[in-house]
């Protein structure tokens, strides 16, 4: 077995034992990196010469995570290293300083083997809005990976990095991974710091971990988890280990089953295989019961009213004059600003800039806007009124399996469906994360959703866990890198 | 709501952004189709509802008045397009 | 009609940069000057991905502002987002507050001809000063230097109360005034800490609708706006008077012509889009916190012009004039507490310190010698070691060089003579070289006596006591 092909608590036992080194895991990874990423086109910029470097120094006494590798969405700021968002505007960005979990997970000695592709400025969900390259699914090479964290799903699949960081503002994390047979941790909104994450939607976005299985996914939040003065919307909260909740054990657990997310727009096969899931949970002895959120489409609306609106103002800073793209086309002034956002810019983006200004625009803020934040409240307190008798709720994480690349694209509308049943999670700012549940006929992986109370991430790991535990899904399916 | 070109150009405008003219009618479609759809929102009752301000529930996130001079200044002008005496060079603004 | 016929109303929105050592969203300082760029972070450099953080005392500022005003403070704020771009705003938004400011509905008292005058403030908020534009002549372009970016600010926005260009100016020196006894402004009105937006409108007397207003921008000046005013109200009273309409802009002053141009830009029609930033908290003002503001603001120039009236029977027109100022005051207040003589100290600060800060065109910050220095002066006129015309060159030199009294006479030879022996030799002296004075004086001409007086002096170089001569030189003549 190739050292690439295991989970990081594996590598972990194995760096213990002194049977291997930091070294040969990134030879391992730089080797697969070189087979692989050509079919996968799951990195913007690659830094193994700096890792093998760092891995030849590293001090595992501090840290257990000393000497592991990981890769990063091109979308968190990395002190000398291209920082792009796969856009245009930051093709040559450095940024001066490290996000906060760039910090983090320094201090623990992780090792960067480079940025991950991603739906330019995180806008999209199949990555194909990249404006460097189309990354593919490791299911079938034909397919998306998922987005907008889609370099982040696919690298982990293909075993080109053991886990990454991605970044979730309507579904990010999770949908990319549900694609990609991986699991995606979307933390409570303020667990994690956005310090240094290329805002998107502030009041939505959110860093979190993909990993090949949940322990590896508990292990990254301990470590990119907790307050930081940096962040008014971080959360000062004590620390928790999240590994004490991989416990198979789902007796005491409440689900609750919102049927609108099973019904019109959900894909057949999905459907069964979730509700598949879902019996496995009683029979593994949880109290399962249908439910209803009956404002699931109106989230959606209300999603992209507010993301789109806080996207136009945070992506006023690109601006062509102090880093960036900058126009050569230009007379004055006017011209840097217009021209540079305009070449620099991809078409989603700007089609959401337009969007988000004219929903803020005088004359439309209260009826848009304004009304959009008052739904977000009615949409909180649904959920709370579940969480009274619910542990966790399960959905399908995408309504379908990762489909043809070049056969969405065109049509936004038909797109932002795809984010109906996550997006809900951003709004009210809860934990949720994507787990495999199995595979459709053509042997693509689909993902299956719990989601948590804010700050319930010890739930949903522990009946992540348990489920995956039964089901063995590693075991079972790998991408085959079908042509 | 009923999208009108001209309000595309104003929006555009606002936004800093150029649209061709052959592009005005597809953003203006595209716009006016998520208008419609987005237009749900209206379904809910909001009345005695107050909107959502912040995400969490922190409030008074202050920092102290107290002097941390950031450590890699040379770094802050490494990505200008254009830059003289330390400054960003932009075209000339007539005040 | 006639110019008596129109009522001018002002309003004013003074930005005022708050005193605290740091940014409003980041650790850099607010310090003036420095290296282009030098004061600067990812943060007010709006690099992806920063995030503000809001200074604590920022707040605390404001409220202090906002209840030295008489203002009602928010129990919740917050802070929002003004979108436009401009290249001085590196986040083409400006952090600010847009429907529930800190503080509303205050008021600050002027005094006018017509008495004591209420204007009315609608509001107080918090928000960041841009950055600075330098427009070098020999570059072709404008450069961006971003160490005023993020410096915190309040805009003090005021009623439409104001009828004059002079109550408009009293009312901002009023302000200042305030800012500075409650030290939250330096209020340096020339480093652009205080400035103002000038809203005017004229209607004619007796009417209840506002005219429509026009608006100029970033005044600096206390003379400027007066006369910007003045030239504006004419200006729209014309306008009217030819049968015009006022049209609703913005405009600039300009300094040199003295007058107002239109900056019409119909293209830029401006929507802020505010709304509320995400990347913030919300603010909450307990009582407790208001009250411990309340407890540590200062003695205001109301309670300290009637104190000076009362403790030092200084008469009220002195008291208004050094409470003016807290700078002046605090000197006026700390010399005393040397030399124990309030009436000198006043005539000094009312005479001859007002007019050299005049000539010199400075702020009464801008004195540099202190309360003590001008104290020991005080007490060394009143122990007859110098005598005034000594005492204004002491004064001099304390602008120029500061230094202890003491030590500027010794170092000069300008101590006074008041040794009767040479004080007596002078006084022969001069009356020898002068007869026709000594017939002059006999004839009841007493001139003569002042100017043998001038005489003495200017053979002593001023240094002779002035009562021992006269006392002499009557003596003598009257032999």
């Amino acid at each position: 077995m190739e050292l690439y092909e295991l989970t990081v608590h594996e590598l972990m036992d194995k760096l213990d034992r002194k049977e291997i080194t930091s070294e040969e895991i990134i030879k391992s990874y730089s080797k697969r990196i070189e087979e692989k990423e050509k079919d996968i086109q799951a990195f913007v910029t690659t830094t193994i010469d700096t890792a093998m470097e760092k891995a030849k120094n590293i001090n595992r006494e501090n840290s257990k995570l000393a000497g592991i590798p990981i890769g990063i969405k091109d979308n968190i700021c990395t002190k000398g290293v291209k920082t792009t968002c796969s856009s245009k505007m930051l093709e040559n960005f450095i940024a001066p300083y490290n996000a906060t979990v760039i910090e983090k997970i320094e201090n623990e000695g992780l090792i960067s083997l480079g940025k991950l592709n991603m739906d330019e400025f995180a806008m999209g969900a199949s990555t194909e809005y990249s404006a460097f390259k189309t990354t593919k699914n490791p299911w079938n090479l034909q397919t998306v990976p998922g987005g907008s964290s889609g370099g982040s799903a696919a690298a982990v699949a293909a075993n080109l990095v053991p886990w990454a960081l991605g970044s979730d503002t309507g579904g990010s994390i999770r949908q990319p991974a549900a694609l990609c047979g991986v699991v995606g941790l979307k933390p409570t909104y303020g667990m994690v710091s956005r310090y240094g994450l290329v805002a998107f939607a502030s009041s939505l976005d959110q860093i979190g971990p993909i990993t090949k299985d949940v322990e590896d996914a508990a292990i990254l939040l301990n470590a990119i988890s907790g307050h930081d003065e940096k962040d008014s919307t971080s959360v000062n909260l004590p620390k928790k280990d999240y590994t004490q909740n991989l416990v198979k054990d789902v007796s005491k657990l409440k689900i609750g089953v919102p049927k609108e997310f099973f019904g019109e727009g959900i894909n057949e096969e999905v459907k069964t295989s979730v509700e598949k899931a879902i019996e496995q949970y009683r029979k593994l002895g949880a109290t399962v019961e249908e439910c209803s959120l009956n404002i699931a489409n109106e989230a959606l609306a209300v999603y992209y009213i507010i993301a789109c609106a806080e996207a136009s103002s945070n992506l006023g800073r690109f601006d062509g004059i102090r880093y960036g793209y900058r126009t050569k086309n230009f007379n004055n002034l006017k011209d840097i600003y217009k021209n540079s956002r305009s070449e620099g810019f991809g078409a989603e983006v700007k089609r959401r800039i337009i969007l988000g200004t004219y929903v803020l625009s005088s004359g439309y803020y209260d009826a848009y806007y304004k009304k959009a934040q008052k739904v977000r409240t009615v949409i909180k307190q649904e959920f709370e009124k579940l969480f009274e008798k619910y542990d966790v709720l399960i959905t399908p994480t995408s309504p379908t399996v990762a489909y043809e690349i070049g056969t969405k694209s065109n049509n936004p509308l038909e797109m932002y469906l795809a984010d109906l049943c996550t997006v809900s999670v951003n709004i009210a700012g809860l934990p949720g994360i994507s787990i495999p549940c199995g595979v459709d006929s053509q042997g693509m992986p689909i993902g299956l959703q719990l989601i948590g109370k804010p700050f319930g991430e010890e739930t949903i790991i522990q009946a992540a866990y348990t489920y995956e535990q039964e089901i063995k899904f590693r075991e079972k399916y790998k991408p085959e890198f079908k042509m | 709501m009923q999208v009108e070109k001209e309000e595309i150009l104003h929006i555009a405008n606002l936004a800093c952004l150029n649209i061709k003219d052959e592009e005005i009618e597809e953003y203006r479609k595209n716009l006016q189709d998520i208008l419609n759809w987005v237009d749900i929102v209206n379904r809910v009752d909001t009345s005695n509802i107050n909107e959502t301000i912040c995400s969490t529930n922190n409030i008074n996130i202050f920092r102290k008045d107290e002097i941390e001079e950031f450590q890699d200044k040379e770094l802050l002008l490494q990505n200008a397009p254009e830059k003289q005496n330390n400054m960003f060079n932009i075209p000339k603004v007539i005040q | 009609m006639s110019r008596e016929d129109y009522e001018v109303v002002i309003g004013l929105e003074v930005h005022s940069e708050l005193s605290t050592k740091t940014k409003i969203f980041c650790s850099c300082p607010t310090e003036f000057g420095g290296e282009p760029n030098s004061h600067c972070c990812p943060i007010c450099m709006a690099m992806p991905g920063a995030l503000p953080v809001l200074n604590k005392k920022v707040v605390e500022y404001a409220i202090k502002a906002g209840l030295a005003t008489n203002c009602k403070i928010a129990n919740i704020s917050k802070n929002d987002r003004k979108n436009y771009f401009y290249p001085d705003l590196p986040k083409s938004y400006q952090i600010s507050q847009y429907d529930i400011p800190l503080c509303t509905d205050g008021y600050v008292e002027i005094e006018t001809e017509n008495g004591t005058k209420r204007i009315g403030l609608t509001r107080i908020h918090i928000e960041e000063d841009a950055g600075k534009l330098n427009h070098d002549e020999y570059s072709r372009g404008s450069l961006v230097d971003l160490n005023r970016a993020g410096v915190p600010l309040i805009e003090i926005v005021s009623e439409p109360d104001l009828r004059s260009a002079e109550e408009a100016d009293i009312y901002l020196k009023k302000l200042k005034s305030i800012l500075e006894y409650i030290e939250v402004s330096d209020c340096k009105m020339q480093e652009g800490s205080l400035r103002a937006d000038v809203n005017v409108s004229v209607r004619k007397k007796g009417t209840k609708e506002f005219g429509t207003r026009t608006e100029m921008k970033n005044m600096n000046s206390f003379r400027s706006i007066t006369r910007a005013i003045e030239y504006e109200a004419e200006r729209q009273i014309e306008v009217l008077e030819q049968g015009g309409k006022i049209e609703q802009e913005t405009l600039r002053w300009d300094e040199v012509s003295g007058k107002t141009f239109s900056m019409r830009d119909k293209e830029d029609a401006q929507d802020y889009r505010y709304f509320p930033d995400p990347d913030l908290a919300i603010i909450k003002i307990s009582d407790e916190m208001i009250e411990k503001i309340k407890s540590e603001l200062p003695e205001m120039p109301e309670n300290r012009r009637e104190r000076y009236i009362k403790e030092f029977n200084l008469p009220e027109y002195d008291s208004n004039i050094l409470t003016s100022s807290k700078y002046i005051s605090d000197l006026f207040e700390n010399a005393v507490k040397i030399c124990n003589n309030p009436k000198a100290v006043s005539n000094w600060i009312m005479t001859d310190i007002t007019r050299i800060l005049n000539e010199k065109e400075q702020e009464p910050n801008e004195i540099p010698f202190s309360a003590e220095q001008l104290g020991e002066l005080v007490i060394l006129i009143d122990k007859g070691t110098i005598s005034s015309a000594i005492a204004k060159k002491v004064l001099e030199e304390l602008f120029e060089n500061p230094r202890n009294p003491e030590e500027i006479i010794k170092e000069k030879g300008w101590i006074q003579i008041s040794d009767e022996g040479a004080i007596k030799e002078v006084v022969l002296k001069i009356l020898e070289a002068n007869p026709q004075s000594i017939v002059d004086f006999k004839a009841g001409k007493d001139r003569a006596l002042g100017f043998l007086v001038g005489q003495a002096m200017k053979e002593t170089k001023g240094k002779a006591n002035p009562q021992m001569l006269n006392k002499m030189f009557l003596e003598e003549l009257n032999k």
